[in-house]
């Protein structure tokens, strides 16, 4: 079997955006269920969170392949 | 006895990067590969299907004018209004380009015959990104002036002052490179990892029916994995579309603000 050490490197470094998108999420869907009309104010905040936090893990993808 | 074991002769190649580089239709003109003639399908497709919607505009609206204008009213309302707030129809047009003409290039990735998404190749988001970095720019420097604008950048108001050692340095990297580059990375990375796994359990399904008559059996669950993951890539395709126009929004309305 062959492959690079890379992507189980890149696996690992996943972790961290993962769970860091799953709590802005969940902590999104806990605004919006306790203040539903809170949504349209929390809906952008969210995603730009998610942006950040996605960042990391692309980050990581780019130098799983180029290095 | 059957083996469960495939035929040593008959490796199966996972597909790869390589399976992304097209050669070119005619001859070796390196302008004619498959990834162009989907950028410009793409572009005759969205707009004859919104003159055509558009063209006898009534009070009743038919069936494919109520489809355009539902799209455009997705657009200029969730999008535009509620993001960028007053003196949001300025970018209406743009972002509306923007989320349809990414919509339909993602989309191409599971239309039978075509099945290839565009943007799985990186220039073409790379262009998208760079347009986009360039609106906002542009936008947040004709509103407050290049002096005010870059201030604001380099020292965020309303921070204590040697935070702005950490600050700084961030900021710059956010503003020039992380949100282009993340912004054209994000829509690439999803549609090839997406492309890349529809072909492993295609081709996967294709090389178990290859082999001895265990692995047959076993075939038709991968090409329905196949399936079921064609129907997560649309949601990922329409939602990716969706991600980018509502980050470009954002960016957009944050060089607009008046506080940073």
């Amino acid at each position: 079997m062959t492959g690079t050490l890379n992507l189980v490197g890149y696996g690992l470094a996943a972790i961290g955006p993962g769970l860091a998108v799953g709590m802005i999420f969940a902590a999104y869907i806990n605004g919006v269920a306790r203040q539903p009309e809170a949504r349209s104010v929390l809906q952008p905040i969210a995603f730009l969170g998610f942006a950040m936090a996605e960042a990391l893990a692309l980050f990581g993808l780019v130098l799983a392949f180029v290095l | 006895m059957y083996s469960l074991r495939a035929e040593p002769s008959a490796e199966f190649v996972p597909p790869s990067s390589k399976d992304f580089v097209l050669p070119p239709i005619f001859g070796d003109n390196e302008f004619t590969t498959k990834p162009i003639f989907l950028v410009i399908l793409s572009i005759i497709l969205v707009s004859v299907f919104f003159i055509a919607s558009s063209r006898k505009a009534a009070i009743v609206p038919s069936k494919l004018q109520f489809a355009g204008e539902s799209v455009y009213a997705y657009v200029r309302n969730d999008l535009g209004k509620d993001i960028i707030g007053h003196d949001f129809m300025r970018f209406v047009p743009y972002l509306f380009t923007l989320f349809t003409f990414i919509l339909t290039n993602n989309i191409f990735g599971i239309v039978p015959l075509l099945q290839f998404p565009t943007m799985s190749r990186i220039s073409f988001a790379y262009v998208l990104g760079i347009i986009t970095f360039a609106v906002f720019h542009y936008v947040g420097i004709r509103h407050h002036g290049i002096f005010k604008y870059v201030k604001d950048i380099l020292f965020m108001p309303g921070v204590p002052k040697p935070v702005y050692i950490l600050l700084t340095p961030i900021e710059i990297a956010t503003y020039l490179i992380v949100r282009p580059l993340t912004l054209s990375l994000r829509l690439f990375a999803n549609m090839f990892a997406g492309h890349l796994l529809l072909l492993i359990f295609i081709l996967g399904g294709e090389h178990l029916l290859q082999g001895s008559i265990g692995l047959k059996l076993v075939s038709p669950f991968a090409f329905s994995f196949g399936i079921a993951l064609t129907f997560f890539e649309f949601l990922v395709q329409c939602l990716q579309a969706y991600i980018f126009t509502l980050l470009t929004a954002l960016y957009i309305a944050g060089a607009l603000a008046d506080e940073h």
